[in-house]
């Protein structure tokens, strides 16, 4: 076990490796008209009216004026020894410092939703397969694949839309902090949250019935009925106990597939989170921010993706990876 | 006279294929009828994108200048955009494009993702660990954010769209189609195939290819409604479909927010056309699924057995277990 997961983090290397890669390469395909666009409009910025920044000057200051391997090993030895993604194009403050300050915000909104998504898939789920077939296990399956159809954004939209033409309310666009004033910070996180975790607990919901219905067609559960036992003990600590090894490590899955929602409801929402920079600087050809958001999110994901395998292998004593 | 035997032999093996549509629809209204109601669901929106042309009263990009921003009902029946489009029009030729894209991306998906998956599962070894781990880069980015950032740089069009879907898409499958290929591998006629000199091409063509192909159908049938759903995404973000083509996304899309305050419907209609379409695919691949995998077939035992057999194919079983996760 204990070289399995070292195997695993060893392994890590070249794959980080290869996404460092992906991403610098991602960079150099920046089309040219952009760096000349940028020159006009810096230009036009710092002199009024008279261009003064040249495409050349833009290029040496992204450092894009130098041979490919050598910008590559400035970039890679920036993240590993300072901590240097480089600087924004447009306000040419350091990445990173943009970065940390919108994190919390992102990860506040991924927690509340994936703990909203838990709350509600493991009841429904249970209920969904211990009532197989009746009118409630196909209600509760109706909705939770109308919950992986509906597209988040367009649920976000009408949330966003229908009360403001309704009763005038909208959604307040200044984040008010956890520390200052928690009701108001959760009732501001809740709506987001609540569609991310929607469509996360469809998901779920199913997968949870899948496996339940397995487990409980087992010869062991069948021996705990002849025992006599009740059904909540029968279903919570002998059924539901094998049934959630699967489903936590869809769980880690589906904390991955989140964060691309995460950044379109952050966008709608007005949620200074790290989604809506990612955005933001996508249409402002923000480069250096896209690639180390890019570059942050994957490292997150590769650990997600981690977490999962080394789940497995830890919930599953049938499963030993050699 | 052997003309006519073989005449007779095309015909039977016609009838025979024939037979096999007749008995899967029958079986799919008679086991699954969620699974029908999301055929037909299907089968309306592909024929209102056949059909696009007769349907909608105005084309698409017709603009009625005089007429912005009206409430449904009247000669529009779903109201008109800001720039005075008909709603209703663009929403049947929305089918169309629609359909166009996932379909194309799904389709590049499936091949793409055979022709990395196959044969890294069937060489194995050192070429496969390579291509495994180049996958594991790739997949560890969030599928959205590649989209969005490789369609910032090769920028909005349609066939940008089809062609970055239907590669980035093909990563994640290339596993299963590995993972598939993996459990058939050990199978006796792979030896013989090999013993009478067939080249890896050949082996891979003629006997790893047609013994999966259920697997690329189903993912094929339960990819449509991911591509559709990711190009809406993208058109809405802006980076998708760009005017006058009438994308469902961007017809929800951020720049057309401040309308919507003014002329709610606009908000309304294309997400329903969106919520339907994905409903009615999901449903419908998840039925085709269980139809065509035959570790499905049958009843309570299923699940137990399915996971037994995927065992053999050892690291396999989360795979496995993914694709038998969501029964209906």
């Amino acid at each position: 076990m204990r070289d399995y997961i070292i195997r695993r983090f060893l392994l890590m290397i070249p794959t980080i490796a290869l996404i460092i890669i992906v991403v610098f390469l991602l960079l150099r395909f920046i089309p040219g008209d952009i760096v000349d666009l940028m020159a006009a409009q810096m230009g036009t910025a710092s002199s009024g009216g008279e261009a003064v920044v040249s495409p050349e000057h833009i290029r040496h200051i992204l450092g894009l004026d130098v041979p490919l391997p050598v910008q590559f090993g400035r970039w890679v030895s920036g993240i590993f020894t300072r901590g240097d993604f480089g600087n924004s194009l447009w306000t040419n403050k350091p990445v990173i410092d943009q970065i940390l300050r919108r994190i919390p915000v992102t990860f506040e909104l991924g927690l509340l939703a994936f703990i909203l998504a838990v709350a509600i898939a493991i009841p429904v789920g249970i209920i969904a397969a211990i009532r197989q077939d009746s009118w409630l296990d196909y209600l509760t399956r109706s909705i939770s694949i109308l919950g992986m159809s509906i597209p988040g954004f367009w649920l976000a939209t009408m949330v966003v839309i229908f009360p403001a033409v309704w009763w005038g309310w909208a959604p307040i666009f200044k984040v008010i902090p956890f520390s200052e004033d928690p009701l108001g910070n959760l009732k501001q996180f809740l709506i987001p949250a609540a569609i991310l975790g929607f469509a996360m607990s469809g998901v779920t919901v199913r997968y949870l019935r899948t496996t339940l219905l397995e487990v409980l067609r087992q010869d062991y559960i069948r021996t705990a009925w002849a025992k006599g036992l009740q059904e909540r003990v029968v279903v919570v600590r002998h059924a539901l106990k094998n049934a959630f090894i699967p489903v936590i490590t869809i769980l880690f899955g589906q904390a991955f597939i989140m964060i691309g929602g995460v950044v379109i409801i952050e966008t709608i929402f007005n949620l200074p989170g790290m989604g809506r920079l990612f955005i933001e600087s996508i249409f402002r050809r923000d480069y250096p921010i896209v690639q180390s958001i890019n570059f942050i999110l994957a490292s997150i994901g590769l650990l997600f993706i981690l977490a999962n395998d080394l789940s497995y292998a830890f919930l599953d004593p049938r499963i030993r990876y050699k | 006279m052997i003309e006519t035997a073989h005449n007779q032999l095309e015909a039977e093996g016609q009838r025979k294929r024939r037979n096999a549509l007749a008995s899967f629809v029958v079986r799919l209204v008679k086991e699954k009828p969620l699974g029908t109601v999301g055929a037909i669901i299907v089968l309306l929106m592909l024929l209102t994108a056949i059909f696009a042309n007769f349907i909608a009263p105005y084309h698409y990009a017709d603009i009625h200048i005089k007429d912005p921003l009206l409430p449904p009902g009247g000669t529009y029946l779903l109201g008109t955009d800001s720039l005075g489009r008909d709603v209703f029009s663009r929403i049947i030729y929305g089918a169309r494009l629609s359909l166009y894209v996932g379909l194309s991306a799904t389709l590049i998906n499936v091949i793409l993702a055979s022709l990395i998956g196959i044969p890294s599962g069937y060489i194995g070894g050192k070429y496969d660990l390579i291509v495994q781990r180049m996958v594991d880069a790739l997949m560890s980015i969030p599928v959205l954010i590649l989209l969005i950032t490789i369609m910032s740089l090769v920028g909005s069009g349609v066939i940008q769209v089809i062609v970055v879907l239907g590669v980035v898409g093909s990563f994640g499958l290339s596993r299963l189609v590995r993972s598939a290929t993996i459990a058939i591998r050990e199978n006796v006629y792979f030896d013989a195939a090999r013993a009478v000199g067939a080249p890896t091409w050949r082996v891979i063509l003629r006997h790893a290819l047609p013994n999966i192909m259920p697997i690329l159908v189903i993912t094929f049938s339960i990819g449509v409604a991911g591509a559709i759903l990711a190009e809406a995404s993208l058109s809405f973000l802006g980076v998708g479909i760009p005017p006058p083509y009438p994308s469902w996304g961007r017809m929800l899309s951020l720049e057309g927010r401040r309308y919507m305050y003014e002329a709610p419907w606009l908000a309304i209609w294309p997400g329903v056309a969106l919520t339907t379409a994905i409903y009615g695919l999901n449903i419908f691949g998840d039925a085709v699924r269980d139809l065509l995998d035959p570790r499905l077939r049958g009843g309570a035992g299923r699940f137990s057995r399915a996971t037994k057999k995927s065992k053999k194919a050892g690291k396999t079983r989360a795979e496995a277990i993914e694709l038998v996760k969501i029964d209906e």
